[in-house]
C-alpha cells in the first residue's frame, strides 16, 4: 500500500502509470535477441510489404522538400489530400464522406485507431475484439481506459469472428466491436453475410464498428467488403486505413479515417493537441499515391498473389495444413500435428533451421497451435524458408 | 496466360511446377502453353543476365548512330540484315529521329571496337554516316540495375 504522507523518496517504478506498468510487452521480444544473434536467418516473420515505395510516390515526397513544403499543414490534414481521399472512397466504394469534415489525415492507420479509441471510451467501457487478432487492439484499448472482450475464434471458421459469439459476450458497458478485414494475422476475409451478421447486432445494441481496413487493397479473387457500405453503417462505422500495406509506405506513417463529422470532430480535437499533423513530406506523397498509383498497386497485388499460391500450397504439401487466405500477405499454417506449441515451434525452427515465423500466440491465446508466415518476401526466400521448415518437420518426425 | 510468360521473363528457371501453381492451374497445362511456345517462337531463348565486370572480364561496348540510305522495296531492311549479321554487333533498331539505326556494339577492347566502324561498317555502300558512343558506366539493362550497392537490410527482421 502506498503511503502518501511518507516522506520516502519515490520508488523508480511508481514513476511509471500503472497502466503502462502493468501493459503486457509484445510477444516477440525473445525473438528479436535470438534473431540478431543468428545470420543468414530468412524471415517469414515481417509485417510489412518488401517492396520499397513506387519511385513516383517517393519522388512526389522528395520533390516537396526541395521546394520547400516543410511547414505545419492544416490539422485534418491538405485539403488536396482530404479531397483526393473523398474522391477515392467514393469511386472505390460509391461512399460519400466529406472532405472537410469527415475524413481526417492520421500518422499512420495506428494513429487513427489510438483515437478513435480515445474519442469514443469512457473508463470501463469495453470494447470487442477477435482473439488473435493484430497486437496492438487490446493494448490501445486499455490504453485508452476502455477494457477489451476477446472473442475466440477458430480454424473451422477461418478465424473470422462471428456475430453469435459476439452477442453473448455484449454487455452494458460494450461500446464498440473493433475488427480488422482482410486481418494480421490469419490473411482471413469476412464474407458478406458474416460482415451483416455483424452489423445486425451493432444496430440492435446500438454499438460503434470501428473497421480497420488497412489490408483492404490486398485481397485475391474475392470483394472487399467495406463495413460502411453496408446497409445503415455509415452512421455507425468508423473507417480506419492508410497507405502503408496498399502503396508500400510504411516507413511514411500515413493514413486515414473517415467516419460522420461528430466522430471526426473528436478524433481531431485529439490530434490537434497531439500530433498537430502528419508530416507534409508524407501527405504530399499520398496525393501522388491517391493520382497516380493504381498500376503499381496492381503489380503489386499480382506479385502477393503468386507468392500467397506457392506459399500455401506448399504448407499443406509439407503438412502443415492452412486455409486459403484471402487477404493480406499472411498465411496462418497449423501445427498441430508436430505436437510442439507455437512458441516452441517458433524457436526450434529458428534455431535450427534459421526461419523466423511468428507464434500464433503472440496474438492471443487462439492462436496457440498456429503460427503467421508472411509472404511478402522474395520468391526465392518462400521457397528456400519452406525447403528449411520441411526439413525442420521431417527432423522433428523423426526425434519424437 | 500472360501471366506465365511474366513470370519466365523475370525468371527463365521457374519450373512449370512452381509456374502452375503461382498461376493456378495444372501443371500439364502450364507446360503444354510454354513447349507451343517454345515452338512457335514467343519465346525465343532461356539466357542468364552475366555481371561480367565482376567476373573480370573486361569488355567494351557502344551505341552507334547510323544514317543510312533505304533501299526500294526494302526499306531498311536490307542495310539492317547486312549489318546486324556482324557478330561484333549485340543489338540493332530502326529508329525515329535525326539518324535511322541504332545499333550496340560489344568488343574486347576500344580498338576492336574502331576497327569494326571503319573497316566493316563505315565503308558499307548504303551507310552515310555513323557517330560512335563508347559506353562509360552501365546502370540497368534489360530491367536490371547493375552496380549495386551491398544491401543493406531495410526491414527490421520481425515485425507485428
Amino acid at each position: 500500500m502506498l503511503n502518501t504522507k511518507s516522506a520516502a523518496p519515490k520508488t523508480r517504478d511508481s514513476l511509471i502509470s500503472q497502466k503502462v506498468a502493468t501493459l503486457p510487452p509484445s510477444g516477440i521480444r525473445k525473438f528479436f535477441d535470438l534473431l540478431s544473434s543468428l545470420e543468414d536467418v530468412i524471415s517469414l516473420g515481417i509485417g510489412e510489404p518488401d517492396f520499397v515505395t513506387p519511385w513516383h510516390i517517393r519522388e512526389a515526397g522528395t520533390y516537396s522538400l526541395e521546394k520547400g513544403y516543410t511547414m505545419y499543414t492544416s490539422n485534418s490534414g491538405m485539403p488536396e489530400l482530404r479531397q483526393e481521399l473523398a474522391s477515392y472512397l467514393e469511386l472505390r466504394y460509391g461512399l460519400s464522406y466529406h472532405p472537410e469534415n469527415e475524413i481526417l489525415i492520421t500518422t499512420g492507420s495506428s494513429e487513427g485507431l489510438d483515437l478513435t479509441l480515445r474519442a469514443i471510451l469512457n473508463p470501463g467501457d469495453e470494447v470487442i475484439i477477435p482473439d488473435p487478432c493484430y497486437v496492438a487492439y487490446p493494448a490501445d484499448i486499455i490504453l485508452a481506459g476502455g477494457v477489451p472482450t476477446l472473442v475466440p475464434t477458430s480454424e473451422e471458421n477461418n478465424f473470422v469472428i462471428r456475430a453469435t459469439d459476439i452477442e453473448s459476450r455484449i454487455t452494458k458497458q460494450t461500446k464498440a466491436i473493433l475488427i480488422g478485414y482482410p486481418a494480421n494475422p490469419t490473411g482471413a476475409v469476412i464474407s458478406e453475410k458474416e460482415a451483416n451478421a455483424i452489423t445486425e447486432l451493432a444496430k440492435k445494441y446500438d454499438l460503434l464498428v470501428i473497421s480497420d481496413e488497412i489490408y483492404a487493397r490486398l485481397i485475391y479473387g474475392v470483394e472487399h467488403i467495406c463495413f460502411p457500405t453496408l446497409p445503415g453503417m455509415k452512421e455507425r462505422t468508423i473507417l480506419i486505413s492508410g497507405f502503408s500495406k496498399s502503396h508500400a509506405m510504411t516507413g511514411w506513417r500515413i493514413g486515414y479515417v473517415a467516419a460522420e463529422r461528430r466522430f471526426i470532430q473528436a478524433l481531431t480535437k485529439i490530434h490537434q493537441y497531439t500530433m498537430l499533423c502528419v508530416p507534409t513530406m508524407a501527405q504530399i506523397a499520398a496525393i501522388e499515391a491517391l493520382r497516380n498509383g493504381e498500376a503499381e498497386i496492381e503489380k503489386m497485388i499480382q506479385e502477393y498473389n503468386r507468392r500467397r499460391r506457392f506459399m500455401v500450397k506448399r504448407l499443406n504439401d509439407i503438412g502443415l495444413p492452412c486455409f486459403d487466405p484471402k487477404g493480406a500477405f499472411y498465411a496462418f499454417p497449423s501445427i498441430k500435428a508436430t505436437g510442439m506449441n507455437s512458441e516452441e515451434f517458433a524457436e526450434k525452427l529458428l534455431r535450427t533451421e534459421k526461419v523466423a515465423v511468428v507464434p500464433g500466440t503472440a496474438f492471443g491465446t487462439c492462436g496457440e497451435g498456429f503460427v503467421r508466415c508472411c509472404y511478402a518476401t522474395s520468391l526465392p526466400n518462400i521457397e528456400e524458408a519452406l525447403q528449411r521448415i520441411d526439413r525442420f518437420i521431417r527432423k522433428s518426425r523423426l526425434n519424437t | 496466360m500472360k501471366e506465365i510468360f511474366e513470370i519466365l521473363e523475370q525468371n527463365g528457371r521457374a519450373t512449370p511446377e512452381q509456374i502452375a501453381t503461382m498461376v493456378d492451374k495444372p501443371v500439364s497445362e502450364v507446360e503444354k502453353i510454354i513447349k507451343q511456345a517454345e515452338k512457335d517462337g514467343s519465346i525465343l531463348k532461356y539466357k542468364a543476365i552475366i555481371n561480367w565486370p565482376k567476373l573480370g572480364k573486361e569488355e567494351i561496348w557502344a551505341l552507334i548512330e547510323v544514317r543510312v540510305a533505304p533501299q526500294r522495296d526494302v526499306g531498311f531492311d536490307a542495310i539492317a540484315e547486312h549489318i546486324y549479321q556482324f557478330p561484333e554487333v549485340y543489338s540493332a533498331y530502326v529508329v525515329s529521329g535525326t539518324y535511322d539505326l541504332a545499333i550496340m556494339v560489344k568488343g574486347k577492347n576500344m580498338q576492336e571496337i574502331s576497327n569494326f566502324v571503319t573497316e566493316k561498317l563505315a565503308p558499307l555502300e548504303r551507310v552515310q554516316s555513323t557517330v560512335t558512343h563508347f559506353l562509360l558506366k552501365r546502370y540497368k539493362e534489360n530491367g536490371e540495375i547493375f552496380h549495386l550497392p551491398r544491401e543493406i537490410n531495410k526491414r527490421l527482421p520481425i515485425t507485428l
